[in-house]
C-alpha cells in the first residue's frame, strides 16, 4: 500500500475505533446508570452488539493489514458461513448431499478464485449460469424428483445471495480506476462502513423516534423512523468520507443514498425468509447480532449494485 | 503400539472438526451437564451421531461418556477397532444375540456401575426414512430395570443426517445442534411399553418444528 493510502486507511481505522470506545462508554455506563449493573435486555444486547463490532472491526483490519489476500479470504469464509446458514434453513433432502458438497467445496471456493485471479468475463456469470445448470444436473443424477424445483432454487438462491452477490466486496479490489491505484481497499472500507453504519443508524433512530412499522408483516424492528433518519445519517457519513473514495462530494452522497437504500432492502429480504421459515436470527454466530447472515443481509444487497455502478462509472 | 498421548490428541482433534463443520453447540434444557452414572439417549441417523454428541459435552464429562455401538460395524477393520475402542472407549455390543455368550444390558450395567455414562440409540439402526423417529427397541427399558436409579436424558440431534446422511462420508458444512432435555427416571411398576413411549415421546418433544 502506498504511502498516502496508508494514512487515510489508519486514519479510518482511528476514527471508527473512537467512535466504538465512545458506544463502549456509554454502554457501560448506562448499564451502571439504568440498569444498576443488574440484567436488562435492551442494554445488554448494545453492549453484545458494541463487543461484536470491536470483534468484527479487528477482523476486518487484520484482513486491511494482509492486504487483497486477507480480503479474499476473509470475505471467502463469510461466505461459508453464510451459506451455512442459508442451507441449514432451507428443505433439501437425501439426496442433496451431492449438489450440496458440489456448492460448499467447488463452486463458493472457486467463485472465490475467479475474483482473485480477476477474471471478470467469468465470475460475473459463474454462478448465474453455471452453476444454475450444474446444479439440477448434480441433482438429477441423484434421481430424487421429490419437490425437485422447490430445492434446486432455494439452493440456487441461497449461492447468489451468499457467495455471488457477497464476492462482489472483494471484487472492488479488482477495479482500476485511473487516480485511484493501490487505494481499491478504501472503496471495500467505504461500502461496508456506509451500509453497516445505516444498520446501525436505523436501530438508533427506530429506538428514539420510531413508531410507525415499515413492513409490519415482514419484520416488527423497521421503523419508518428509523429507515429515515437512517439513511439519511448513512447518506451524510458516505459524503463525509468522499476524501477516500474516487468520487466528488456529491457522487459520494448520491453512492452512499443508492447503496443504504439497497442495503434496507436486502434487510427486508431476508427478514421475509426469515419469518417465513418461523426464526428471528439466521444463526448465533455474532453474539448480540444473530448469524453472519443477519449482519451481511444488507451489503449482500448493496455490493453488486455498488460494483457495477463504480465500474461502468469509474472505470 | 500407540503412544499414550496420541489418543486424547486425536480424540480432541475429532471433536474440534465435528464442532467446526457444524458449528454444534449443547443446549442443555431442563438438566445440567454434571457428571456421573447417566443414559443419553438420542435419535440416530447418521455415523457420526454419537461423535457429535460426544464432542458436544464438557471436556470432562466427555472422559467419563462411552458411547454404546454395534459390534459388527465398528470391529471390521483396525482403524475402527481403535476409534471404538481406544478413542470413544465404545461400549460395542453384538446385535446379532448370540444367546447368552455376552448380554449387552449386562456390559451396559456394568459401565454405567463403574460411574461411565453411556450414549445410546434407542431405534437400534440409522433412520433413513422421512420419519422424524423410528419406533424405539425395548433396550431402554431393560437397562432400566438393570439400572433403575439411573436417569435416562433425551438428546436431539437436529440436521446432522444432512452433514453426513448414510452412505457418504465426505460432510457438508450445515448447522446442527444438539439439544439434552430434561432427564427421566424408571417408575415403580411402570410396564414396559409405558416406559418406552415415554422416553420415545420425551425425545420428539425436542424435535424443532419440521420444514
Amino acid at each position: 500500500m502506498p504511502h498516502a493510502a496508508q494514512h487515510q486507511t489508519l486514519e479510518l481505522f482511528a476514527g471508527i475505533g473512537l467512535v466504538l470506545a465512545v458506544a463502549s462508554i456509554a454502554g457501560a455506563l448506562l448499564k451502571r446508570a439504568v440498569a444498576h449493573g443488574r440484567p436488562n435486555d435492551i442494554i445488554d444486547n448494545l453492549n453484545a452488539r458494541v463487543k461484536a463490532w470491536w470483534v468484527m472491526v479487528i477482523l476486518i483490519g487484520i484482513a486491511f493489514m494482509f492486504g487483497r489476500a486477507g480480503v479474499m479470504l476473509l470475505f471467502f469464509f463469510a461466505s461459508l458461513a453464510a451459506l451455512r446458514e442459508f442451507i441449514t434453513l432451507t428443505y433439501t433432502r437425501r439426496s442433496d448431499n451431492q449438489a450440496l458438497a458440489t456448492s460448499f467445496y467447488i463452486i463458493l471456493p472457486l467463485q472465490y478464485l475467479l475474483v482473485w485471479n480477476e477474471w471478470y468475463g467469468l465470475y460475473s456469470i459463474f454462478i448465474p449460469v453455471y452453476a444454475f445448470l450444474l446444479l439440477p444436473i448434480v441433482s438429477v443424477i441423484a434421481g430424487d424428483t421429490k419437490r425437485f424445483l422447490e430445492r434446486n432454487a432455494k439452493v440456487q438462491w441461497g449461492l447468489m445471495v451468499c457467495v455471488y452477490c457477497l464476492s462482489h466486496v472483494p471484487a472492488l479490489l479488482t477495479l482500476r480506476i485511473p487516480g485511484y491505484e493501490d487505494r481499491n481497499l478504501l472503496l471495500i472500507a467505504f461500502l461496508v462502513l456506509v451500509v453497516q453504519s445505516s444498520d446501525v443508524f436505523q436501530y438508533i433512530w427506530g429506538k428514539l423516534i420510531g413508531e410507525r412499522k415499515v413492513a409490519p408483516d415482514v419484520s416488527p424492528s423497521k421503523t419508518v423512523g428509523g429507515l429515515v433518519g437512517g439513511v439519511a445519517s448513512a447518506t451524510l457519513l458516505g459524503t463525509a468520507l468522499w476524501w477516500i473514495t474516487p468520487f466528488t462530494v456529491v457522487e459520494a452522497a448520491l453512492l452512499a443514498f443508492l447503496i443504504t437504500v439497497m442495503g434496507f432492502f436486502g434487510g427486508l429480504v431476508m427478514s421475509a425468509i426469515k419469518r417465513d421459515r418461523g426464526v428471528k436470527d439466521w444463526g448465533d454466530l455474532i453474539e448480540g447480532h444473530g448469524g453472519m447472515l443477519d449482519r451481511l443481509d444488507s451489503v449482500v444487497f448493496a455490493a453488486p449494485v455498488f460494483f457495477h455502478v463504480t465500474r461502468y462509472w469509474w472505470t | 503400539m500407540t503412544l499414550p498421548w496420541v489418543e486424547p490428541i486425536l480424540a480432541s482433534a475429532i471433536c474440534g472438526f465435528a464442532r467446526a463443520i457444524t458449528g454444534a453447540r449443547a443446549r442443555w434444557q431442563g438438566c445440567a451437564p454434571v457428571a456421573g452414572p447417566r443414559v443419553y439417549y438420542a435419535n440416530h441417523a447418521s455415523h457420526a451421531d454419537f461423535v457429535l454428541v460426544w464432542a458436544c459435552l464438557p471436556h470432562d464429562l466427555r472422559e467419563r461418556t462411552r458411547p454404546v455401538a454395534g459390534l459388527d460395524y465398528w470391529s471390521k477393520d483396525a482403524i475402527r477397532r481403535f476409534a471404538a475402542d481406544r478413542l470413544f472407549r465404545s461400549v460395542l455390543i453384538d446385535r446379532s444375540h448370540a444367546a447368552g455368550k455376552d448380554d449387552p444390558i449386562r456390559r451396559m450395567a456394568a459401565a454405567l456401575e463403574s460411574g461411565d455414562a453411556l450414549i445410546v440409540f434407542p431405534e437400534g439402526t440409522r433412520n433413513t426414512t422421512d420419519a422424524r423417529l423410528l419406533p424405539f427397541k425395548s433396550g431402554v427399558y431393560h437397562l432400566a430395570v438393570a439400572c433403575p436409579d439411573v436417569e435416562f436424558l433425551p438428546v436431539w440431534i437436529e440436521n446432522l443426517s444432512r452433514v453426513m446422511p448414510k452412505g457418504r462420508f465426505f460432510p457438508v458444512p450445515l448447522l446442527c445442534t444438539i439439544t439434552i432435555g430434561a432427564p427421566l427416571r424408571l417408575r415403580a411398576h411402570e410396564d414396559k411399553e409405558t416406559f418406552v413411549a415415554r422416553t420415545r415421546d420425551a425425545l420428539l418433544a425436542l424435535a424443532p418444528p419440521e420444514a
